[in-house]
């Protein structure tokens, strides 16, 4: 399964391609991560390619996502024609204020990450929210799996922020099981 | 070993130090710096020794002189930064001296920019300093394989004594994948210098390492010397990968990430049932020609695809002669195809050959 993560700078878009990643290897599955790079990352735009898959991965490089993540408006634009069909298609509501072009044959998830961040305490957990509803819709990989991943992922200091991040998990996990 | 997940650049950078590298002298350049910053982390844990240059120039003689001394030698530079390297380079080849090179290509020539690209495939495989000298070029298309084949690149310089390069590009050293180390080597295991090493001459004759005689009949003798090494090496270590090229006709040759990309379209043309396979060289020199040219007896047409203006073609077209036809397709300036684009251009020469 191929995933596009995109948004803005600073909206936790690669640690979300990270985790989900990490997850895929705990279960032992292949998986590769690639980021876009460069100088446009600063304020701009941000995103990242996850393939997570059985067998070998042979190309990290896609042009067409079984999951696109939109955290923001130009990466929906950007994105949306990636999707396969019968596609997961999901946007962060509370910065996306517009439908997508791209509507048919595909399923579309929206929620408000944002707020459902800030109501468990940190803004900063609205890319986990997200990455809950991903796993909650396409069960890619188990929660306890990306939980680990966390675990692995947030050490010293950030050790602290593991718990917060999981409830974000579980929270984003029932919202789109209530779509 | 458990695996772990990692970038590129830093799972070069823990193999070359289980390999038994213990210094490192670079100047950071994107898409590479996280391998320096990964080394000057890594490498006083383990008691080596990370220097931060003023410049390339003088990280490729830091390495000459370091390497005089027997030890394990590495710098990782990005294709502008490898150039400025290309003399001391030369020198090293002439003076037979092991270390490790990795070159993370980015867009070109000149400032170009810092998106993935294979341009640095001539000043890899056919020289790029001065003179009459080869160098190990080692490409791989994983981040495991990249591991592996640090380890490799290592163990090659120290057989036989020359400088051999890892060529990546940007897309390999920035992305992610699980791997596998290997353990740490002892470094009492490693090859033993003493016959040609700067160890101080105490009690016997002293060595001498250099790249350079007056007399060109001592010269030629050197050059001889390296004809032959060179020769030993194309016997020896010649290394790639053939996939699904048992039934194909058509194969498809690219080598590092492109192949990688590639492999995808090996697999959209067989869900079609369109015979396709991929012919990868692990080691862009040695070439492997004879391999390929052996694919020429049942493959039909061969399609070469490289994120430069057709460079390996020149190798893949070596091997094959005019004995099959040879298409080609690429992107440049650090633009990476997708696997879409290879097999649409792929199907469009079909057609036209039809």
């Amino acid at each position: 399964m191929r995933f596009i993560f995109a948004g803005f700078g600073g909206q936790g878009v690669m640690l979300m391609g990270q985790i989900l990643a990490y997850a895929g290897m705990i279960e032992g599955k292949n998986v590769t991560w690639m980021p876009s790079y460069g100088p446009e990352m600063r304020g701009g735009t941000a995103n990242c390619t996850v393939v997570v898959s059985d067998g070998p991965v042979a190309s990290p490089v896609v042009d067409k996502a079984e999951v696109v993540v939109a955290m923001n408006i130009p990466s929906m634009i950007k994105f949306q024609d990636f999707l396969t069909e019968n596609g997961f298609f999901f946007l962060n509501k509370s910065v996306i204020d517009r439908e997508p072009d791209r509507k048919d044959g595909i399923k579309i998830y929206k929620l408000e990450c944002n707020e459902i961040a800030d109501k468990l305490g940190n803004l900063k957990v609205a890319n986990m929210v997200m990455l809950g509803a991903v796993i909650g819709a396409t069960k890619i990989v188990s929660k306890e799996s990306v939980f680990k991943a966390l675990e692995k992922k947030l050490t010293g200091k950030k050790a602290e922020l593991i718990e917060i991040n999981k409830l974000a998990i579980e929270e984003g996990m029932k919202k789109v099981s209530e779509q | 070993m458990e695996k772990v997940m990692v970038k590129g650049t830093e799972a070069i950078g823990e193999a070359a130090i289980r390999a038994g590298c213990r210094h490192f002298f670079g100047y950071p350049i994107t898409p590479q710096s996280e391998l320096p910053e990964y080394m000057s982390k890594r490498l006083p844990e383990v008691g080596g020794v990370f220097l931060q240059t003023e410049s390339e120039v003088a990280t490729v003689n830091m390495l000459y002189g370091a390497a005089c001394t027997g030890t394990r030698v590495m710098t990782s530079t990005s294709s502008p930064g490898f150039s400025l390297m290309m003399e001391g380079v030369s020198y090293m080849a002439c003076a037979q001296l092991p270390a490790v090179f990795v070159n993370v290509v980015r867009g070109g020539p000149g400032l170009g920019d810092i998106q993935p690209a294979q341009g640095d495939y001539w000043q890899a495989t056919k020289g790029g300093g001065h003179g009459d000298y080869k160098l190990i070029v080692l490409a791989p298309s994983t981040v495991q394989e990249a591991v592996d084949l640090t380890v490799l690149a290592f163990d090659l310089a120290d057989k036989y004594r020359t400088p051999t390069l890892i060529l990546a590009d940007g897309l390999l050293g920035q992305m992610m994948e699980p791997v596998t180390f290997p353990e740490f080597r002892d470094l009492s295991t490693l090859p033993d210098h003493s016959s040609w090493a700067m160890t101080g001459a105490k009690d016997r004759e002293p060595h001498i390492i250099t790249s350079f005689d007056i007399d060109p009949y001592i010269l030629e003798k050197m050059n001889l010397e390296l004809v032959e090494k060179y020769k030993e090496i194309e016997k020896n270590e010649v290394r790639w990968e053939e996939f699904m090229t048992e039934d194909a006709e058509i194969v498809i040759t690219a080598f590092g990430t492109v192949a990688r990309i590639a492999k995808s379209v090996v697999e959209m043309a067989r869900k079609d049932g369109i015979k396709v396979g991929l012919f990868r060289p692990i080691t862009v020199w040695p070439y492997p020609y004879e391999p390929l040219k052996k694919l020429t007896e049942k493959v039909d047409l061969f399609f070469d695809v490289e994120m430069n203006m057709g460079q390996m073609l020149e190798d893949v077209k070596l091997a094959i002669g005019d004995k099959k036809p040879v298409a080609f397709y690429s992107r440049m300036g650090g633009v990476v195809p997708t696997p879409t684009e290879i097999y649409e251009a792929l199907k469009k020469e079909i057609g036209r050959r039809v």
